[in-house]
């Protein structure tokens, strides 16, 4: 079982307490009347697959209830950080010199 | 004391004998032993029979790598237990065992005719031998497959043990307690971390228990090893768990653990649970599993009686068991040789030690000849004389890699050693790298992705002081990672026994290889020959061959077979091992009970039921109840001598001539509140909410943002700034999440805040025309005539006394009004007008009632008439989207080319043309009976009832094209006879003009 920070909690807690809700940073469109039918079918299903780093959304949903994001390695399936909905999605090269 | 037992050896309890039966025959043992040591000891090796071929097999380990003795045991009713390993089960008075893969009899078995017709399941044999002629597939093959398959045999009634489950934390958790595993506890628990060290045997040690000649800082190994564990558990911080088996190694570093706590006892504790799991967190762990010697690949080496020279030394020093008098020692490892020598010191003759390589030390010949026994270096194994038993070993001198002239060596046991593969299964379960060791031709430990510490034979040392100064090394390495300074112990170690070998692919030999039944797996049956076979027929990487010939997929996982396969492999291939690959081991360890795993969670816990305010109600008044989402729901409520038809039939129509009442309390409820909830509305649900009046209510859909119907229910306007959202009784917790999800990460703007009401109110319906007649008396600070309040309102008040908020709305055609209370007066609530409710014959109805009557009137229920695919016009209710808004959740979706092109499935109603015909919901429908086999299913029936007020059946399909199909004749084949006729209709079956809504 994974360990999950929430960001909101500042706790690390088990993967338990956590949903899975697909990738992150894909934005509504404004005004999804004005998509043609490729951009909207883009939208609604075209998703990256990555192998590697993933961007994605996480709900503390036995918790504190909300919705995050976090960079998750799916090939080690370990999460390289966590950040609040919103936010920008983390520089990579940044998080590995830190590391 | 029987006959193979020598006095005075072993760490057994030689004054306590204990009495088993295998196969229904009586054994003596003593305490201490397990089923195996205690067979050997009555000089039996015969254990059990192969997968495949059936050919007769002894022990050939004495750990949890056993390949050969598995049995079944049986500890009471209910309590077998098949595949247990014979090496691992601990003896009791009284416990029952039996051998496995036999009929009638282990010595003589009838299955044994596979072993006669190999060339049938040589390597890929699933794919070749079953093949042709197709008809005898359903006659012969499967039978045939089907009652060969599997091992052992699967326990046929419920398991009445308990098992617990449980967390810990801890700074160090050592596996194994070897000397490796102990020096690590050591160094860590006295540095003060808190230290868990376990053991998959009764007894901690190791390697200690069966090397007692050794002394370790001038003590015997046995009066180390004690003053040792007497340190460990002096130490608070430190727990020491045996019987326990780290099964798999999860991420960030969780371990599974699971601790046997029963099955070695004659009289477990009443209610005492029989295992535990384990789920370890911790900061470091070592991994101290120490290495899995390899048996040797020649013709015959399965006969019963050969078995490995480690597990041999074993049985002699750990439960004083000779496991011959006469053996031949077999190796490439300078191990054996010592084997050999504790053997011949404990009183057997032994014949010889056979060494395939071309030299050995010198100091091990010498030792040899001071024992009178023949050394023959640089020798190979050609064959083994004996079925049931080993009787002959038949050697060769190789000269030149020239296989000379063979002599047959009489014996009644062959110890053999073709080297030690380190134990890394757990490393293996975090996807750590292995290197490949050419020198050693070994895999040893690489990249690490978890704070893991690999200590002793599993880093390919070999001896007890290297372990010993490898193991404390990794626990000062551990103690040093949880950021703790301390220093590292040594250890003085004299009469070690340090040594070295080769690995080697199958033995050679001056028979042909072509028919020799060299093994390299024998849980699965897997030869030498199979291997090289696989890789003629193209299996170019080991995860081929292994499938290909199913070598490693046994329940020991290959833990024997593995590093030969391989060996031989690459030899077939002409490539380094590492090019070849390695298979990845995966938990469990070893085989782990279902039990185990499940915990707590059966029975009543497996998961919670949900019970409504008044389900104590339905239960006193004899209602049969059906699961829906985890509420158990009233059903029907039968009464003497009826069954659920004529139940049904009844509440349906008490309830269309009167009153019924029904517990609608499990409806998801959600609060929308806040300034911006109207606007919220607007965006989530397909209708428009702006112009919806306080104490007004309407019809809600949801979409998902691919336009499919989500979820559906009355939505009340409370205030300006509230709404009350039902949602089906399944969907509550999904429809919540998804309102959450667009608040918090789309609309983060709208001052909206969303409440779970679910379990706050309870709510009683009422439906019929006596509805409001039963209801007004009750009301108070509002009224509820005709006029006052429409169909589809909803106003506070008081009912009964209590504030309730109300509505008047139908799922069922008639008038009808449900009342929301505080779930605490739910109960108390519905009592009272039960009792005032007799006057009008009032009729409590269940969930299947609630089905027919809203079917009757055409209403869908999401997840039974949708199914994820469907959009609202496909199912028939495109009134319910507010077209003129710009945006709501699926809106664009509706305009995709998939959504507007012809031929989607629409709802439409069914009605057979025998109108007492009532079909099968799930039924296939097509448009022409008599096309040929496979037809084109153009739908299927969604619902499907009796309809006691249109007397006839009734149904709702999804259909292809429905809407144009109105009137059509479309066929429903059955399983036999001829397909049933019926005809496209409306969903509306019952007053369609909705008349009896306007009851005054």
């Amino acid at each position: 079982m994974l360990l999950i920070h929430c960001p909101y909690c500042d706790d690390t807690l088990p993967e338990l307490e956590f949903a899975y809700a697909g990738e992150a940073h894909i934005v509504r469109p404004e005004d999804p009347s004005k998509l043609s039918d490729e951009e909207w079918r883009d939208f609604l299903f075209i998703r990256t697959n990555v192998k590697g780093v993933h961007a994605e959304r996480w709900r503390h949903i036995n918790g504190c209830g909300r919705f995050f994001n976090a960079l998750r390695d799916t090939v080690s399936d370990r999460f390289l950080t966590t950040y609040k909905a919103g936010e920008a999605r983390p520089d990579m090269t940044q998080l590995e010199a830190a590391e | 004391m029987t006959k193979y037992r020598v006095k005075g050896k072993g760490r057994v309890n030689h004054a306590k004998p204990v009495s088993f039966t295998f196969d229904g025959d009586r054994f003596e043992g003593v305490e201490g032993d397990t089923v195996a040591s205690a067979l050997l000891a009555n000089g039996v090796h015969l254990m059990g029979r192969s997968f495949k071929y059936h050919r007769p097999r002894g022990v050939v380990t004495a750990g949890s790598e056993e390949p050969n003795a598995l049995i079944g045991t049986t500890r009471g009713k209910g309590q077998f237990e098949p595949n247990t390993r014979a090496t691992m089960q601990e003896i009791y008075p009284g416990l029952k065992t039996e051998s496995q893969n036999k009929w009638p009899s282990l010595a003589f078995d009838l299955g044994a005719i596979n072993d006669r017709l190999y060339m049938l399941f040589s390597a890929g044999f699933y794919y070749k031998t079953f093949m042709w002629p197709r008809s005898f597939w359903d006659s012969v093959y499967e039978p045939f497959i089907r009652k060969a398959a599997g091992l052992g045999k699967a326990p046929s009634e419920v398991d009445p043990d308990s098992y617990a489950s449980r967390y810990l934390h801890c700074d160090v958790l050592v596996v194994g307690s070897g000397p490796s595993g102990i020096a690590a506890a050591l160094s860590a628990g006295r540095a003060g971390s808190k230290v868990v060290l376990l053991d998959e045997h009764a007894e901690m040690g190791g390697t200690l228990l069966s090397e007692p000649s050794i002394t370790i800082d001038g003590k015997e190994a046995w009066d180390w090893l004690e003053a040792a564990l007497a340190e460990l558990d002096n130490l608070p911080n430190v727990t020491r768990m045996t019987r326990t088996t780290a099964m798999g190694y999860y991420h960030q570093n969780m371990i599974g653990l699971v601790q046997k706590l029963t099955d070695h006892l004659a009289d477990a504790p009443t209610a005492a649970p029989r295992e535990r799991m384990w789920r370890v967190r911790a900061q470091e762990v070592v991994l101290a599993q120490g290495a899995i010697e390899r048996p040797m690949v020649f013709h015959g080496n399965d006969t019963p009686g050969i078995m490995m020279a480690g597990a041999a030394q074993t049985f002699l020093n750990r439960f004083g068991v000779l496991v011959g008098e006469n053996p031949v020692v077999l190796t490439s490892h300078d191990s054996a040789w010592y084997s050999a020598f504790d053997m011949a010191d404990a009183g057997a003759n032994v014949v010889a030690i056979v060494d395939t390589r071309p030299e050995v030390p010198a100091a091990l010949v010498q030792q040899a000849m001071k024992r009178g026994i023949d050394t023959l270096v640089g020798h190979t194994a050609t064959g083994a004389k004996g079925r049931l038993r080993v009787k002959a070993l038949r050697v060769n001198p190789v000269r030149h890699g020239k296989v000379g002239p063979a002599q047959m060596l009489n014996c009644d046991a062959v110890l053999v050693c073709g080297g030690w593969t380190p134990s890394l299964h757990l490393f293996s379960h975090t996807k750590g790298s292995l290197h490949w060791d050419p020198e050693a031709k070994v895999y040893l430990p690489g990249h690490k992705t978890e704070n893991v510490h690999i200590a002793g034979a599993g880093r390919g040392l070999w001896g007890i002081a290297a372990a010993l100064e490898d193991g404390a090394k990794a626990g000062t390495d551990a103690v040093k990672a949880l950021g703790r300074m301390t220093g590292t112990a040594t250890y003085e170690v004299s009469n070690d026994r340090a040594g070295t070998g080769i690995t080697q692919k199958e033995l050679p030999t001056d028979r042909s290889a072509g028919k020799a039944k060299a093994f390299v797996d024998f849980q699965n049956d897997v030869t030498a020959k199979d291997i090289r076979l696989a890789v003629r027929e193209g299996m170019k990487s080991i995860e081929h061959v292994k499938r290909y010939t199913t070598n490693g997929m046994a329940t020991d996982q290959g833990k024997l077979s593995n590093m030969n396969g391989l060996t031989i492999a690459s030899d077939a291939l002409g490539k380094e091992a590492p090019q070849v690959g390695l298979t990845t081991f995966r938990p469990p360890y070893t085989p782990t009970t279902f039990g185990a795993f499940a915990g707590y969670h059966k029975g009543k816990h497996f998961e919670v039921t949900r019970r409504t305010p008044i389900d104590s109600w339905a239960e006193e008044h004899g209602a049969a109840f059906e699961p829906v989402a985890l509420w158990r729901r009233a059903w029907y409520f039968p009464q003497a001598g009826e069954d659920m038809h004529k139940a049904v039939a009844r509440e349906c129509k008490a309830t269309r001539e009167s009153v019924g009442i029904f517990d609608a309390s499990t409806l998801g409820k959600i609060e929308v509140s806040g300034p911006d909830a109207t606007e919220f509305m607007n965006r989530m649900y397909t209708n428009p909410w702006t112009k919806l009046g306080v104490g007004r209510a309407r019809y809600g859909l949801l979409l998902g943002e691919d336009g499919f119907i989500r979820d559906d229910g009355v939505i009340g306007r409370m205030r300006d700034d509230l709404f009350h959202v039902t949602t089906t009784t399944g969907g509550a917790a999904r429809v919540l999440n998804m309102m959450e999800d667009y608040l918090q990460t789309e609309w983060p703007d709208l001052k909206v805040w969303l409440t779970s009401t679910t379990e706050e109110w309870a709510t009683i319906a009422l439906n019929g025309p006596n509805a409001r007649k039963l209801l007004a008396p009750f009301v108070e600070g509002a009224d509820i005539s005709a006029e006052a309040m429409q169909h589809m309102s909803v106003v506070e008040c008081t009912v009964g006394g209590f504030p309730a908020r109300l509505f008047r709305i139908s799922f069922t055609g008639e008038l009808g009004f449900e009342i929301n209370v505080p779930a605490r007066h739910g109960k108390a609530l519905w009592e009272k007008l039960w009792a005032a409710g007799q006057q009008y014959d009032i009729c409590p109805y269940g969930t299947e009632t609630m089905h027919v009557l809203r079917a009757e009137k055409g209403f869908i229920i999401v997840g039974q008439d949708t199914d994820g695919t469907v959009t609202p016009l496909d199912a028939g209710i495109g009134w319910a989207i507010g077209k003129k808004k710009p945006d709501f959740v699926g809106k664009r979706s509706l305009e995709r080319p998939d959504i507007v092109a012809p031929g989607r499935k629409q709802l439409v109603g069914l009605l057979t043309d025998d109108p007492k015909t009532v079909l099968t919901e799930g039924a296939q429908i097509v448009d022409d009976p008599n096309q040929p086999k496979p037809m084109k299913m153009i739908g299927h029936v969604t619902s499907s009832y009796w309809s006691e007020a249109l007397g006839r059946s009734i149904a709702m399909a999804v259909v292809e094209g429905g809407f144009d199909r109105m009137d059509q004749t479309l066929y429903l084949p059955g399983e036999s006879g001829k397909p049933i006729t019926a005809k496209v209709t409306s969903t509306m079956f019952y007053d369609p003009a909705g008349d009896r809504l306007k009851v005054e």
